[in-house]
């Protein structure tokens, strides 16, 4: 069946009558007629298809501003000051700016992500064909694309099923970019409200890329003993001849893969990469390594250790070409997204392209053909590596030390640093052989080069820090559990009762960039702080290779260390950012599996559920680019908290409850329709930490949701107030919000508890059956 | 004292309208006693600033928080190392948490009674406090801010120019003694 014809006949429908009785036939009809379950009220949704549940969102959670321009110059009235009440040339006013800059943000994010998964597609298809099956986990996963189901109403069989889906996502992209044009949009809710379905819309482009890509490519299918691959610098052997892929489009390396493998070189050529092409790349072939976040491109770069660099899309430093220059690196370019300026040799026999890359002739090539890319990559690194040695551009100590001498502590570096680095500092301790400074720069540093524009002795200050941090660098060895792809159905029956009651404390979803203010290491100590508490802990992209960053006293890594089932204290890396859709499957899938609601095409009935019931949490806490916030936004539309770090303040809009404000509380009860107060539960929809300690306090808070049982509410206050403790030395003042009745009171608090609940003018009220949509209370008397 | 009024992370270019510069203590000093109801926000940087004597920047805080009598939220999860000290801020909240509060219309303040006319921020991440008061400054236009921060802050109202630490240590207690010989003064 083609989902194309399908779309354009739902349309049609739903101009005339929205609800009309015959729809649900008639949709039913056209779209499956063998899939019983019926279709829900938004199939295919438009850009203000949910617009009223968004609006119920941003009720409660207030957008809160924090411009980080107040200019704009996007058309030629501008520049326009927007300043204190100001507005521009067209009308815009400053709130409304904001908000379209986010929209401008997640409308590149979901684009990428659509972009992505379009390409995968066409590629899949060609080789596999359109009616290869979609299996993402045998057995054990019959809902095979549960975001797919929720948003557009169909279930997707074969890749080329999926086409169709991305026509309809292709349209929105198109439709929610338009509206950021001088003179669209202008109210800033409504503009937040598109926001929310770039986010919805870029959700259903992850799912469909990675569905493809585990279908076609044989990747671990929802399993939770995936193997457990090498990460770290250290863990490169650099007496092969090395490739190194970055990105996220996996399917070149697969090209790279597949000629090793049918040309007997398995095991004689090192594969590896960074970013979430690493990722995908150790789903593919457990052989591969992964160097690391995308932190690590210039490090790596510059040690000379690869021999050949292939680009792909998406995150990749775009100086890498000239970088790779220097160590004598040969370039391939493999995405029509990212060309670099090279010579397209898509259509050249290998030999030539391949000489030409070992002469030096061209520093680099394009190649749109991966099986190409495959031949040229792997034929010219077993060629290069013996002429170029691991030529490298980091210094010597020696000229570390010489170098330093030379600095004028101009503190322009310090300035430029995202990181305030104090790099004048360590200069100075260096120039008189003490490195131990600068080796300390090394794990905050996140290899952005700012500094080394803008020295004026020219001093590499990157290259000083990563040359002092060697040892560290060197010892970067770790493993890391590949990819797992989805949840298995199963284990979302066993978990989706524990969750909903509370009794398990929570879902921590750390994922994202690795733009963190103090180091990655903290991902990690989150992790494990909450997989000891027994929370479900999953991990995703760059955030899942910090996660694996770090060894116990026994030399384990978080990955050995916990479990990679999906269940309370778990460690589960889900895999590249297109698993991220895993992540929101599971959150649906608890409603659809567990508590049995209806999925197809209904949207807003599922985020109610996931608001109100399910407790999880996303911790994008080195999130960075315009994909993260996308993604965050598909969390927030269906009701799930994202927490970002420091850096994360420069998204420049918060989405903040207000905890004072009572009204703001209140749900339906749906066995009554009378209305509850449930306390701030989640309180924040989307929120920047300034530190750790305090991340992980709100992470423990979010958790907690209005359809808690007694119980599991007493195990949430206990992680809550516990972490509170311990982190800021007392025990909260916001307690009595979060009791319902004295059952939830942690019985080893008791007496410290209800003396402050009398203090507080505390009353009970009760545990309600959640919900913000009217239409969903049944009335006692139907019952 | 060197009066480079510009950011302190070059790149964070401030709009058209910049901070006044505190070129003297008593600047702020005379805009704490005048507000009615100040507010004075710190975040975790005061704890990992070690100042010349071996103190960190809080202890300075502390000082001129009790001697200007003003309200203190601690963010982040520094409330710790206030109680640690003796000393008990009138609350505790997120940066972001205390800003949208700041921003909004309807807040009547810690104690209800009634919005804050002055908000002096230290201590919070550079780039953080950048974005929070260039927030307040377009939100909340009957809000003064002050950044007594050693950056210049192009967003606040005030802000001291880039100052070397042990410049900026003197300001910090200059102020706390001007306030200080007033309430004598006053007494
Ligand atoms: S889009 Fe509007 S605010 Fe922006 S420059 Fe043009 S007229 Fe000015
Ligand atoms: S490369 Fe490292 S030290 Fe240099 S500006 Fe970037 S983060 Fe700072
Ligand atoms: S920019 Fe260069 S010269 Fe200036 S302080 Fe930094 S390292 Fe020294």
């Amino acid at each position: 069946m083609s989902f194309k014809n399908v779309r354009v006949k739902i349309d049609e429908l739903k101009t005339r009558a929205a609800l009309i009785k015959n729809l649900q036939l008639s949709i039913g009809n056209v779209m499956e007629e063998t899939w019983e379950e019926h279709v829900g009220p938004t199939p295919f949704p438009s850009v203000t298809s949910l617009r009223e549940w968004d609006m119920k969102l941003l009720k409660r959670y207030k957008p809160y501003y924090l411009p980080f321009c107040e200019l704009c110059c996007l058309c030629t009235f501008g520049k326009c000051d927007l300043s204190e009440g100001k507005r521009g040339a067209c009308g815009i006013d400053m709130a409304a700016q904001q908000s379209r800059i986010v929209l401008l943000a997640c409308c590149i994010g979901a684009a990428t992500h659509i972009a992505h998964a379009r390409h995968l597609v066409e590629h899949l298809i060609e080789k596999f064909g359109r009616s290869h099956p979609i299996d993402v986990g045998g057995v054990h996963v019959k809902l095979e694309a549960p975001i797919t189901r929720l948003v557009c109403g169909v279930r997707p069989k074969t890749l080329g099923d999926l086409e169709g889906i991305l026509d309809y996502l292709e349209t929105q992209v198109t439709h929610l970019l338009s509206a950021t044009h001088t003179g669209q949009e202008g109210n800033n809710l409504d503009f937040e409200s598109k926001v929310f379905h770039a986010g919805m819309i870029d959700h259903v482009g992850l799912e469909i890329a990675d569905i493809a890509q585990v279908a076609a490519y044989g990747f671990p299918k929802a399993d939770p003993e995936a193997p457990l691959v090498d990460l770290g610098f250290g863990a490169i052997d650099i007496n092969k001849p090395v490739i190194m892929c970055v990105g996220h489009n996996v399917v070149p390396t697969v090209g790279i893969v597949d000629y090793i493998k049918s040309n007997g070189l398995d095991g004689q050529v090192e594969v590896c990469g960074l970013c979430c092409t690493a990722h995908d790349t150790t789903r593919y072939y457990p052989k591969a390594k992964i160097v690391g976040p995308i932190s690590w491109q210039i490090r790596f770069i510059r040690s000379g250790v690869p021999d050949v660099v292939i680009l792909d899309e998406q995150c990749i430093r775009t100086d890498a070409l000239n970088e790779a220059q220097r160590i004598k690196a040969p370039v391939i370019v493999t995405s029509d997204k990212n060309c670099m300026g090279l010579p397209n040799r898509t259509g050249d026999p290998p030999d030539t392209i391949v000489d030409d890359l070992i002469t030096g002739k061209v520093p680099g090539v394009l190649i749109l053909d991966p099986e190409l890319v495959g031949e040229v990559a792997v034929r010219t690194a077993v060629k290069v590596a013996p002429l170029r040695k691991k030529f490298k551009t980091l210094p010597e100590t020696s000229d570390v030390i010489s170098g330093a001498k030379l600095c004028r502590k101009c503190n322009n570096c310090k300035r430029v640093c995202p990181q305030d680095l104090d790099i004048p500092e360590a200069m100075e301790t260096a120039a008189n052989g003490d490195l131990s400074l600068l080796a300390d720069l090394y794990e905050f540093c996140i290899g952005c080069t700012r500094c080394e524009h803008v020295c004026p002795v020219e001093l590499p200050i990157h290259s000083f820090i990563v040359k002092a941090g060697e040892k560290q660098l060197k010892a970067e060895i770790f493993k890391i559990r590949s990819g797992r792809g989805a949840i298995q159905d199963t284990e979302i029956r066993n978990v989706g009762s524990p969750i909903v009651l509370g009794e398990i404390p929570g879902i921590l979803a750390a994922v994202g960039c690795a733009n963190y203010a103090k180091g990655g290491r903290e991902v990690a100590e989150i992790c494990m702080e909450f997989a000891n508490r027994r929370y479900i802990v999953v991990t995703s992209g760059c955030a899942a290779m910090s996660a694996a960053m770090y060894k116990n006293g026994e030399g384990k890594t978080p990955y050995e260390m916990f479990t990679g089932n999906f269940e309370a204290g778990c460690i589960v890396n889900v895999g590249s950012c297109v698993t991220n859709s895993h992540i929101a499957g599971a959150a649906i899938k608890i409603a659809s599996i567990f508590a049995k609601r209806n999925l197809r095409a209904n949207y807003e009935e599922i985020a109610d559920y996931i608001l109100n019931r399910v407790g999880a949490v996303g911790l994008a806490w080195g999130a960075m680019s315009q994909k993260a916030a996308s993604i965050a936004s598909g969390f927030w539309r269906l009701g799930i908290p994202v927490i970002v770090g420091p850096h994360g303040a420069k998204y420049r809009r918060m989405l903040m409850g207000r905890k004072d404000r009572e009204e703001d509380w209140y749900v339906y009860d749906a066995r009554t329709g009378e209305r509850v107060y449930v306390g701030p539960t989640p309180e924040h929809l989307f929120y920047a930490a300034e530190t750790k300690e305090e991340a992980m306090v709100m992470i423990a808070k979010l958790c907690m949701r209005p359809n808690d049982t007694t119980k599991g509410r007493a195990i949430k206050l206990t992680h809550y107030i516990d972490l509170h403790k311990r982190m800021y030395g007392k025990i909260p003042d916001d307690i009595h919000m979060f009791v319902r009745t004295k059952a939830d009171i942690p019985i080893t608090m008791k007496d410290e508890i209800l003396k402050i609940l009398e203090e507080r003018g505390w009353k009970e009220t009760r545990i309600p059956d959640p919900t913000l949509l009217p239409r969903l209370i049944r009335r006692r008397k139907e019952e | 004292m060197s009066l480079i009024a510009e950011p302190w992370q070059r790149a964070e270019v401030a709009g058209t309208k910049k901070a006044l510069i505190i070129n003297k203590p008593e600047i702020v000093a005379a805009m704490i006693k005048r507000a009615k109801r100040p507010i004075l926000v710190v975040g975790h940087q005061v704890v990992e600033t070690e100042l010349s004597e071996g103190e960190k920047a809080i202890d300075r805080i502390i000082e001129l928080a009790k001697t200007a009598e003003i309200p203190v939220v601690a963010t982040a999860h520094i409330i710790k190392e206030f109680l640690n000290r003796g000393f008990n801020p009138s609350s505790h909240m997120s940066i972001m948490e205390i800003g949208s509060r700041l921003q909004a219309p309807d807040w009547t303040g810690l104690d209800g009674m009634g919005a804050y006319d002055l908000a002096i921020f230290v201590g919070i991440p550079y780039y953080m406090e950048w974005v929070i008061l260039t927030g307040l400054k377009n939100f909340a236009q009957n809000l003064k801010t002050v950044s007594l921060d050693r950056f210049y802050q192009p967003h606040a109202n005030w802000s001291f120019p880039n100052l070397p630490l042990q410049k900026w240590d003197e300001q910090l207690k200059l102020i706390t003694n001007l306030l200080k010989e007033r309430e004598e003064g006053t007494a």
